[in-house]
């Protein structure tokens, strides 16, 4: 569809009328690269890998994400561009998916630049590059599923600080939610089967899945139906809050 | 005539305030629709469901034939919109924004360009295309939306007041802009300039409370004033207590106001009573007591006395008497 393409080209372009997407890469970049080499003890590990480098992508993405999405919709409703926006002849859904793959993109660029921590672990080592490729398409699929959640949550309200806390809480639980890091918590208060069922919902473990370097038609799938389960859900938000 | 434009029982309800009630519209080819009513009528909510951006509660909208809920797309497409207050996207310069709207208007290339020419031509946007919308004054910003809606050159116009913020020499062009073009289209105005709608409308609608309380052309609208066809007359203050009375007693004139019109002269107004002609009675009577006149003409009725009496609380209903 030529108008999802529109709305793309646009909406892409506006992240870089102003310094703040330059400056929101370096810091992405530079978050990444700290964590990886002081916290993830890169060196120290002796590991020719990047599993200090992508073990952070889950939790860098929960602040980063929901900062490039917050102002997709939020900001169109508070300035009531939206008005203009949705009497063009593009469909809701057209419109949420181009704004989605501007968003994506972008986080696909910031994800990009880290090249430079491939080079080195190839000048140091002989890492798997076949894990670290299934890495990189795993975080991207993150970083596509935390924006698909930001982008329903950017179309509930007009407040983009709003839009911010609410993606951050809401991908923090997806992320969360049957991972190993609530178990000790319940305890055996909630039945192992529920856990696992929530498990298999976590973003978290399939990205864990895909990390140790299986792409695992499950786990794609998983981030497929997620991507498009929100994105409905921010179609019919928008046609539901538009003209609140 | 084929009502491009069309609106049956148009009804919002916000929560329980009914903002539109039962709103029945239809405008053709060739018609310039003014949309009046005070603050708060429901004018923009009634152009928002036209233009198919707020779901109407009830009632159906229609373009050249399109529902504009069940099949938006291409109701849109022939349609050209400017939402209340023009909102457009600040960070893009005058010249990327109508570069975006006329790809999503499917205007790409030459065509595109040639488009973007033509609306930038006429609401004279040449000196600001590159400069961010953000940086623009008000008028300039309501002439991107304008230029934004005249892009396509769609059949059907919605614009919600348009002339809203610009000077007068742009108001005067504005007005011929919509002379010009309105042979082949729909165009529905809202303003509260009254004189506008005397300047370019062909029907005025007024509106309050959510109700269409008049639909006709600005001229029929003025006649339902209750001066309209009185006649003022001048005279020496000696002769007013008489000619007040005497005019009073005529069959054709409802009443007679009194102002004052300079030291020793008055000014008498009988109002017609069935809102016909009395100039000729008037005359008459002049005639035969000899009263001097210094002046004397016939009222036409204003449009803003229709309004104001129409759309205040305690304001008469429409007529005579
Ligand atoms: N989203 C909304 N939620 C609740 N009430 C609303 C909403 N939009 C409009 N209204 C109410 O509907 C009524 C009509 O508003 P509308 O904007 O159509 O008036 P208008 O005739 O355009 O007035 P103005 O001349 O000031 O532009 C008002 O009472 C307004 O408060
Ligand atoms: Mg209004």
């Amino acid at each position: 569809m030529a108008s999802v393409a529109h709305v793309f080209r646009r909406e892409f372009a506006g992240y870089f009328i102003t310094p703040v997407a330059y400056v929101f890469i370096v810091i992405f970049l530079a978050l990444a690269a700290a964590l990886t080499f002081y916290v993830g003890a890169f060196f120290e590990r002796g590991r020719a890998d990047l599993l200090s480098f992508f073990q952070w992508h889950p939790w860098i993405y929960l602040f980063f994400m929901p900062a490039i999405s917050m102002r997709l919709w939020a900001e169109e409703r508070k300035t009531g561009t939206i008005e203009l926006f949705l009497t063009l002849p593009v469909s809701t859904a057209a419109a949420v998916v181009g704004k989605f793959l501007a968003a994506w993109v972008f986080a696909g660029l910031a994800l990009a630049l880290t090249f430079p921590i491939w080079l080195t672990v190839n000048y140091l080592g002989e890492p798997d590059n076949g894990v670290v490729v299934a890495s990189y398409i795993g975080s991207f699929l993150m970083a596509g599923a935390y924006l698909a959640i930001g982008s329903c949550l950017s179309a509930l309200t007009r407040n983009q600080v709003i839009a911010f806390v609410l993606t951050v809480t809401v991908c923090f639980l997806f992320n969360v939610m049957g991972a190993g890091a609530v178990q000790p918590v319940l305890g055996d208060a909630v039945p192992a089967e529920l856990l696992e069922t929530l498990s298999s919902f976590s973003l978290l473990s399939h990205f864990n899945n895909i990390v140790k370097g299986v792409i695992d038609l499950r786990d794609l799938a998983y981030y497929a139906l997620t991507i498009g389960v929100w994105l409905a859900a921010a179609a019919i938000t928008v046609d539901l809050k538009k003209a609140d | 005539m084929l009502a491009l434009v069309a609106a049956q029982g148009l009804t919002k309800r916000f929560d329980a305030h009914v903002a539109v009630d039962r709103v029945d519209l239809e405008v053709g080819a060739g018609e310039v629709l003014g949309f009046l009513g005070p603050n708060g009528a429901g004018k923009s909510t009634t152009m928002k469901m036209i233009a198919g951006f707020l779901t109407p509660s009830e009632g159906r909208a229609s373009i050249c034939g399109h529902d504009v809920t069940e099949d938006p797309i291409p109701a849109r497409r022939n349609l050209g919109y400017l939402p209340e207050g023009a909102p457009l996207y600040g960070d893009m310069t005058a010249g990327a924004f109508l570069a975006f709207v006329a790809a999503m208007r499917g205007l790409s290339g030459r065509r595109g360009r040639a488009a973007i020419g033509l609306a930038v031509e006429r609401t004279d946007l040449a000196e600001v295309l590159a400069q961010p919308i953000d940086t623009l004054s008000k008028g300039f910003k309501r002439r991107v939306g304008l230029a934004q809606a005249l892009l396509h050159d769609p059949p059907v116009l919605i614009l919600d007041e348009p002339t809203d913020g610009l000077d007068p020499n742009q108001k005067h062009e504005m007005r011929a802009l919509i002379r010009e073009i309105r042979p082949s289209k729909a165009i529905v105005i809202s303003t509260h300039i009254l004189e506008e709608v005397d300047a370019v409308c062909t029907r005025a609608a007024i509106i309050a409370d959510g109700r269409l309380l008049a639909d006709a052309a600005p001229g029929d609208l003025a006649s339902w004033s209750p001066l309209h066809n009185a006649v003022s007359l001048t005279l020496g203050a000696r002769f007013a207590d008489a000619a007040a009375a005497s005019l009073a007693g005529l069959d054709r004139v409802e009443t007679v106001q009194r102002g004052p019109a300079g030291p020793d002269a008055a000014r008498l107004t009988a109002l017609s009573r069935d809102g016909g002609p009395i100039l000729a009675d008037v005359g008459l009577l002049i005639q035969a007591h000899g009263w001097e006149v210094e002046d004397l003409r016939t009222e036409t009725g204003a449009l803003d006395d229709v309004f104001r009496r129409m759309t205040q609380p305690d304001g008469e209903a429409p007529g005579h008497g």
